[in-house]
């Protein structure tokens, strides 16, 4: 009941400009960690509010690209732009959600749900529980939640700030099976209300065609494929237009890697 | 087995043993209160054995009162101690000394560990000298230090403190360098930075290491305390001690050796305490907790 009643209505400060995505735009980045390159001059457009999920094989340079947009990196050469500013530090509109849930194990799930917000936050913090369903779980600590759960906390704590660009950074690899179906819907509802800018880095072809308006692979540091996804939503997995998609994605992937060996 | 000697003291046991085994009374009562008293009990078990072994001994003769005075005779010292106000004064200067310097100790552990644990200019300038200065063992200066100090009170609390202050540096300062990095960018994200970063992820996550500091310094504290009452002191504990040698009261000399001991292990139980208190998220402190 708690929970439906927060889901009516979004969180009392995403009323104004917060609420909305913002758009991305990447501009021949590179970066090289010593002598490996692992973004060459990328180039990457994402509309506001727009679901952009990337795929792409370990060390392609996916997640680099998102610790760039995340600003904890410095490019050496092009230009990441969050809503035409430059990104080179952390910001208030962009927030991550980690490959590990990374909650504070000396926190409560309600206080790290808390976690860098100022005054009043109490009241805010519950809402956003509410609204991934933990509002029950408040009082209790971290180690008693199941890696689903606290994936579950560490999205609340994403989504209490009212993020306008919210990067994945793969935050569903660890979890079982249905559970991450589970987590994939809650995601893509919360987007559809809140109408941030999402960016989802994933290993899971279906992951990907499930969630984003646009999959992108990138392959050696650079966009190999932009493919729209057109599937109306909420997408069923089992139709054969989804198939279709995801194989194509899939055969993509695997044939460019295959060439490159031969 | 093989002596004749052993023999004849072990074999009184099984007939002992024999004799209580027919009383059902006495095991249900022990059954009860095992179970009542709980887990609680089970650990001063073998402490209150060897109590009864020692008063049986002395008792029987077979330990003089030279080398070690019956349980019976040392409780009544006790009690006079007590009554004279001689142990209390004493027991006090001791505590207080014990205090004092660890305070001291650990406030300057405490800060600089934190300093060179979260400044690398600080590490550079500090590290390299305060571990030169931990290697000499604190204890080896006590003849400098009596010259310095002279045989009065701040000459113990300089040592304690000494002595205190590198177990609680060193924690501190692995403990601040053993946070999780990943914690620190989230926090960082999640818009922390300067103190709020500091109270909220750097403080909880050093935390742990600091009670292993605290508990192990504890342990250094009473050590330096007796040795530096028992070489050169007016007053305390092992002043007491000392005096009560000369003049062959060795259940003086017990008494306040068992008081050391008790004075230890409260110490210890107040640092677990603490654990169990500042780490109830942790979940290895949750569940003894509970």
């Amino acid at each position: 009941m708690n929970r439906n009643s927060a889901l009516e209505r979004p969180l009392p400060d995403t009323a104004g400009e917060n609420g909305r995505g913002v758009g991305v735009s990447v501009q021949a980045l590179s970066r090289s960690f010593g002598a490996l390159q692992v973004l060459r001059r990328l180039d990457l457009t994402i509309e506001a509010g727009q679901f952009v999920c990337i795929v792409g094989r370990s060390g392609c340079g996916k997640s680099t690209l998102l610790r760039h947009l995340a600003g904890l990196e410095t490019p050496d050469a092009g230009l990441a732009l969050v809503n035409g500013e430059e990104r080179n530090r952390v910001h208030g509109n962009t927030r991550v959600m980690f490959q590990e849930a990374r909650l504070l194990p000396w926190k409560t799930v309600l206080g790290n749900v808390g976690v860098g917000l100022k005054g009043d936050w109490r009241a805010r913090a519950l809402a956003a529980l509410s609204q991934v369903g933990l509002a029950d779980r408040a009082g209790d600590w971290p180690f008693t939640l199941s890696g689903g759960q606290r994936q579950r906390v560490a999205l609340a704590r994403a989504l209490v700030h009212s993020p306008r660009l919210l990067l994945f950074d793969e935050p569903l690899g660890a979890l079982d099976a249905l559970t991450r179906i589970e987590m994939q819907e809650l995601i893509e509802r919360l987007w559809l209300e809140q109408g941030f800018t999402a960016l989802l880095v994933t290993h899971d072809v279906a992951e990907a065609v499930a969630l984003a308006d646009r999959v992108i692979l990138i392959e050696n540091g650079a966009v190999a494929l932009d493919l729209p996804i057109t599937l109306p939503r909420p997408r069923e997995r089992g139709v054969a237009d989804f198939a279709r998609m995801e194989g194509l994605v899939l055969k993509r992937v695997l044939t460019h890697h295959d060439g490159n060996r031969q | 087995m093989s002596g004749s000697g052993k023999e004849a003291l072990t074999l009184p046991q099984p007939a002992q043993m024999r004799t209580a085994a027919p009383d059902a009374g006495f095991g249900r009562r022990l059954r009860l209160s095992v179970a009542a008293g709980g887990r609680h009990l089970e650990p001063w078990l073998l402490p209150l054995l060897l109590l009864v072994l020692w008063q049986a001994g002395a008792s029987l003769g077979w330990i003089s009162s030279r080398v070690l005075p019956a349980p019976r005779d040392i409780g009544a010292s006790f009690v006079e101690l007590v009554k004279s106000g001689q142990l209390l004064k004493n027991l006090q200067i001791s505590c207080g000394r014990a205090f004092s310097g660890f305070f001291i100790g650990a406030v300057i552990g405490l800060v600089l560990g934190f300093w060179t644990g979260t400044s690398r200019r600080m590490e550079r300038l500090l590290d390299t000298s305060v571990q030169m200065v931990r290697n000499i063992p604190h204890l080896a200066l006590t003849p400098l230090v009596i010259l310095w100090f002279g045989i009065g009170e701040d000459s113990k609390v300089f040592l304690i403190a000494l002595g205190v202050m590198f177990p609680i540096y060193l924690n501190t300062f692995h403990g601040i360098r053993s946070v999780d990095r990943q914690l620190i960018e989230m926090g960082r994200v999640y818009g922390l930075s300067g103190w709020g970063l500091f109270r909220d992820v750097i403080l909880p996550g050093t935390l742990p290491s600091i009670l292993v500091g605290i508990r192990f310094s504890l342990g250094v504290m009473w050590l330096t305390l007796i040795v530096a009452e028992t070489i050169a002191a007016s007053s305390g504990l092992g002043y007491m001690a000392m005096n009560a040698r000369e003049f062959f009261q060795t259940d003086i000399v017990v008494i306040a050796i068992l008081l050391y001991a008790l004075l230890g292990k409260l110490a210890d139980m107040a640092a677990r305490g603490l654990e169990r208190r500042w780490l109830k998220w942790h979940p290895e402190f949750a569940k003894t907790g509970a």
